[in-house]
């Protein structure tokens, strides 16, 4: 299914992105999963201080209480969005090993401090692999 | 013991849509083993193939998280709730 991701919120989370280079970024990516739409990007910290280059993690009660605000605001979790710092787009090992199932992931490239690709994958039922979903440009009405 | 589970939203597909599912248990591991006995496809996300807690599986009994009490050891009252947090993590390496 086609992801359609608000114009201007994809500028923010490129923007966070950008800022947090050389470290990777993480966020969550909200809005409607029916229509499979994200108008919301909420930044997050990255908690992995000791490798924040190549890792990322947010911890449980940081994330709920987070996805509980946006949920309070009528918003639903569509996903998550981290950046991979002078690395391809492409999910790793790593990343599929730790994926919810039925999220997206939203993988940002950025090379030498510039956005270079942006794929987005979920994870299948059988954890075997990510698979890749189109990404669409969209505008909240 | 009737306990109950809260299921959160990613792994509510497997759960037949249910944000809470009512189990039985003693501990904490049965609870999590009546969970997935009535719901099988949560067992693939919940453990690892060696039966471990996924490294993103937080398991919350009321407020405690069971990895500070004796985890899946923690005995569980009747009529209490147990909630599962997923934590997020990635990277490129």
């Amino acid at each position: 299914m086609t992801l359609r991701f608000d114009e201007t919120e994809r500028e923010r989370m490129n923007a966070h992105v950008r800022e947090g280079f050389p470290h990777e970024v993480v966020g969550i990516l909200a809005g409607d999963r029916g229509e499979h739409v994200i108008s919301r990007v909420h930044p997050l910290v990255n908690e992995r201080a000791d490798s924040a280059h190549n890792r990322y993690k947010v911890s449980g009660l940081t994330l709920m209480r987070a996805e509980e605000a946006l949920q309070d605001e009528g918003l639903e979790i569509v996903g998550y969005y981290h950046s991979h710092p002078d690395h391809p787009s492409q999910y790793s090992e790593y990343d599929r090993d730790h994926a919810l199932p039925n999220m997206s992931y939203v993988i940002v490239s950025v090379m030498g401090g510039d956005v270079a690709s942006t794929q987005s994958w979920r994870l299948t039922d059988d954890r075997s692999r990510m698979d890749e979903e189109p990404i669409e440009s969209w505008r909240k009405p | 013991m009737s306990v109950a589970v809260k299921i959160p939203t990613a792994l509510r597909t497997y759960a037949d849509g249910k944000g809470s599912i009512d189990c039985t248990g003693a501990t904490v591991g049965e609870v999590l083993g009546s969970l997935v006995e009535q719901h099988p496809g949560l067992g693939n996300h919940l453990r690892t193939a060696e039966g471990k807690l996924r490294s993103f599986v937080n398991v919350y009994l009321g407020e405690e998280d069971i990895r500070y009490l004796d985890g899946e050891g923690t005995a569980v009252d009747d009529g209490a709730t147990l909630t599962i947090v997923p934590s997020i993590a990635g990277g490129a390496a």
